[in-house]
């Protein structure tokens, strides 16, 4: 039985985690103690996960979810925020300190192969963990243990396992191994990333169904990493939708599918390929892939991709130079020559700022820039770039673009779940 | 209907190891039209790759190929091996799963195109080599200034899309894609899927889309045949092939889907059979729910049961060929986690 204090606080409740990693630079930027930026893989996440229940973790590949899995588990040092287990902060705690907490929660990676030592059978392979927290005192107790384990993944009989190793094993039952270890000390918390997308689609249902009955009979909560919203969908309570390091959706799950608000979500959902025969693929979809994380996009990092975006998401120069891009790679070479040689280096533009200044091509003025950017605005006007321009005006040999100053969206409730996104600001909880 | 551009029949290929012949392909038979995309599914070591490698001539040393590869009225594998590279290297392509490991970290992009033109189109200028690359770059949404960089200045998507503009800057007639988009994102994914599909509608390429995720397939895939230990099962239109399965693998393999509308959980039991003893009879009776007494003991003869569809299981018959008493549900042994996949 729980006690009180236990039904009341979440299992795990993580405040403002940032987990940024440095960039080491060249030599030389080192010798002059320049900073050469940090990657921000976890840039302030919340949430908080309950007794008992299974969060997904949903983002592609660079948003972050793999790297707060780790930060949880303290294989990644957090560089600031909270993360408390049972009330208690962990995030800080120095390695000695932190141990007896291991113990409580575990993860179980994606690749099963790799996450099992070839040397090892499986009864020391599963048993070592009792074996490094000195839980067992002889062999015999080793192999009762070790056996219940077995036992409980469907691994029986286990005196056929407890001498195979890795390489006798198939996909699916190195996974039921990995998860006996991982279940072996008794956590509360297992954290599962990706822990089928390796598998055949013929076993995927069989791991999926044994880990929810881990979850019944040994208690267990679950923070379930994916980048795969169907096996999401049928496995968890409440879902989390990260982009570059930020939760920009989260929710129940039934909500976030019903009914999805952040238009990442919502492009997210569509690009599913599903096994409906009168379904064709998606053409409306986001342009672009997920942008480096150690200068994500100013405003709404998810802005430059939205086709819902508007002037206060975080327009600046780096989006003026993806407009020049895109357009010349549709078009003729001849037509792009031309073009291209009316602007001057785009390197100038590839920055992170709110004004821009768009260089002429050797031989052009201001004025022929700015004549091309208004073609090019006429070409397209609803193209969501402009909503964010404030002016343009030549001057000389270039222009001076300026943008509508962006906001960075914070989650706030929208109906039963919260969204990151200027579109929802003003809704209320219902 | 077209006639198909290429035709395979009764391919087989085999590779010794240490427990005897594996036979990774073992009697395929399909043919590919103009404009046509076929999907070829199935679990992983059902052979799909190895079919896909050997049309392409890309086996590994010790590993032996036999039977028909019918491109233009010539069987390739009755040509000499330097004549049969001459009509694969431009006509046929392939794009492969990891976008990172086939480009050459130290050639720039034009360079890559550069050397693909000149070595299947001697007589290009300088001028026309620029031309279609930049054509064929753009066709795959990669601006034209980024031509002059390196591959690791590329996102994976963008590489896997340089790939396909490679393969597709000789305009072949045939393009083999081995899970092009497995090591790529849902959105990636998409965008490469959609890139696809305008191939063959404005281009008339004829594409074989080797691939596990049958989500693909339903989306992407005019025709679907489905594989199962070196053999073609079924096959047949997509559309029908997923309304209505009829070989029980076909069956099993889109009930264990996991997709938006999954709410209960299914799964095949047990594992593909070790390629160098298969067992006798169909090779999926040990896990097959429908298996009968003949599937035990003969293998199953190809039948035609609805048009453009092919299945080989007795189920279908022919039933003048099944032995009295053939027909009675086989008694089967229990699959245990042990043997699972």
């Amino acid at each position: 039985m729980r006690t009180k204090r236990e039904e009341d606080t979440p299992l795990l409740d993580v405040r403002d985690l940032t987990t940024h990693f440095s960039l080491r630079g060249s030599f030389g930027g080192r010798l002059i103690g320049r900073d050469a930026g940090s990657v921000k893989a976890v840039d302030g996440v919340s949430f908080q996960l309950h007794h008992g229940e299974v969060l997904g973790l949903v983002g592609e590949s660079g948003s972050g979810k793999t790297t707060l899995g780790r930060t949880i588990l303290r294989l990644a040092d957090a560089t600031g925020g909270s993360i408390r287990l049972d009330g208690e902060e962990i995030a800080h705690l120095s390695e000695s300190a932190f141990r007896p907490y291991r113990r409580r929660m575990q993860i179980v990676f994606q690749d099963p192969h790799a996450s099992l030592n070839p040397a090892m059978d499986l009864l020391t392979a599963v048993g070592h963990p009792l074996v490094i927290h000195g839980l067992v005192k002889d062999k015999a107790a080793l192999r009762v243990a070790v056996g219940d384990a077995l036992e409980r993944v469907g691994l029986a009989p286990v005196e056929r396992f407890f001498d195979k190793y890795p390489s006798d094993l198939s996909g699916g039952q190195k996974q039921r191994a990995v998860l006996a270890r991982a279940i072996i000390l008794g956590p509360e918390l297992l954290v599962a990333d990706e822990p089928v997308s390796m598998l055949d689609m013929s076993v995927r249902a069989k791991i999926l169904e044994l880990m929810l009955k881990l979850k019944d009979e040994l208690d267990l909560t679950y923070l379930y990493i994916t980048h795969d919203l169907a096996t999401a969908k049928f496995f968890c309570d409440r879902i989390a939708i990260m982009y570059l390091g930020r939760i920009v959706e989260i929710g129940p799950t039934a909500s976030i599918f019903a009914d999805p608000k952040h238009p990442y979500t919502v492009s997210l959902l569509r690009a599913i390929p599903d096994p409906d025969p009168d379904r064709t693929v998606p053409r409306d979809l986001p342009r672009g892939e997920v942008p480096d994380a150690v200068q994500p996009p100013l405003g709404c990092s998810f802005h430059p991709r939205c086709p819902r975006a508007f002037g206060r998401c975080g327009w600046e120069s780096r989006d003026l130079a993806d407009l020049f891009e895109r357009r010349w790679t549709a078009m003729a070479e001849a037509d792009y020559e031309h073009e291209r040689a009316t602007v001057g280096d785009l390197a100038r533009i590839e920055a992170a700022t709110t004004a821009a200044t768009v260089p002429a091509g050797r031989g052009r003025t201001g004025e022929d820039v700015l004549e091309l950017l208004a073609t090019i605005r006429d070409a397209d006007a609803a193209e969501p770039f402009w909503s964010g321009v404030r002016e343009m005006t030549a001057n000389g040999d270039h222009v001076d673009v300026t943008f509508t100053d962006g906001e960075d969206p914070s989650l706030r409730a929208a109906g039963d779940v919260e969204v990151a996104c200027h579109l929802y600001e003003g809704a209320t909880s219902a | 209907m077209n006639p198909p551009v290429l035709s395979v029949r009764d391919l087989r290929v085999w590779y010794g190891t240490a427990r005897g012949a594996v036979r990774a392909v073992d009697g395929v038979s399909f043919d590919l039209t103009p404009g046509e995309t076929l999907g070829l599914v199935g679990e992983s070591g059902c052979g799909k790759s190895t079919l896909g490698r050997g049309l392409m001539g890309l086996l590994p040393e010790g590993t032996a190929i036999d039977g028909e590869i019918h491109y233009e009225d010539r069987d390739l594998l009755a040509l000499p091996p330097k004549q049969q590279r001459s009509v694969r290297g431009p006509d046929i392509a392939m794009i492969f799963q990891e976008p990172m490991t086939r480009l050459d970290p130290l050639m720039r992009i034009d360079d890559h195109f550069a050397e693909t033109l000149k070595t299947h189109e001697p007589d290009l200028s300088a001028q026309e080599i620029r031309t279609r690359s930049l054509e064929a770059l753009g066709g795959m949404g990669i601006p034209p200034t980024r031509f002059r960089q390196y591959p690791h200045e590329f996102s994976g998507g963008m590489r896997q899309r340089i790939m396909i503009a490679l393969a597709l800057v000789l305009r072949p007639r045939v393009v083999i894609a081995d899970e092009p988009t497995t090591a790529l994102d849902v959105l990636v994914e998409a965008q490469i899927l959609g890139i696809l599909a305008d191939l063959r509608r404005n281009f008339d390429t004829a594409l074989l889309l080797i691939t596990h995720n049958l989500g693909i397939v339903a989306e992407a895939c005019d025709r679907v045949a489905v594989m199962y230990a070196g053999r073609i099962v079924e096959e047949g239109s997509s559309r029908d092939v997923f309304r209505e399965p009829q070989h029980p693998y076909t069956q099993a393999l889109l009930g264990s889907i996991i997709s938006l509308s999954t709410t209960e959980l299914r799964s095949i039991p047990g594992a593909p059979p070790d390629l160098s003893m298969p067992p006798p009879g169909c090779r999926f009776h040990p896990r097959c729910d429908q298996a009968m007494v003949v599937c035990a003991d003969r293998e199953p003869i190809e039948e035609r049961p609805l048009p453009g569809r092919r299945v080989s299981c007795w189920r279908y018959g022919p039933d003048e060929e099944i032995p009295p008493g053939g027909t009675e549900p086989l008694v089967r042994e229990e699959i245990a986690v042990a043997d699972e996949a």
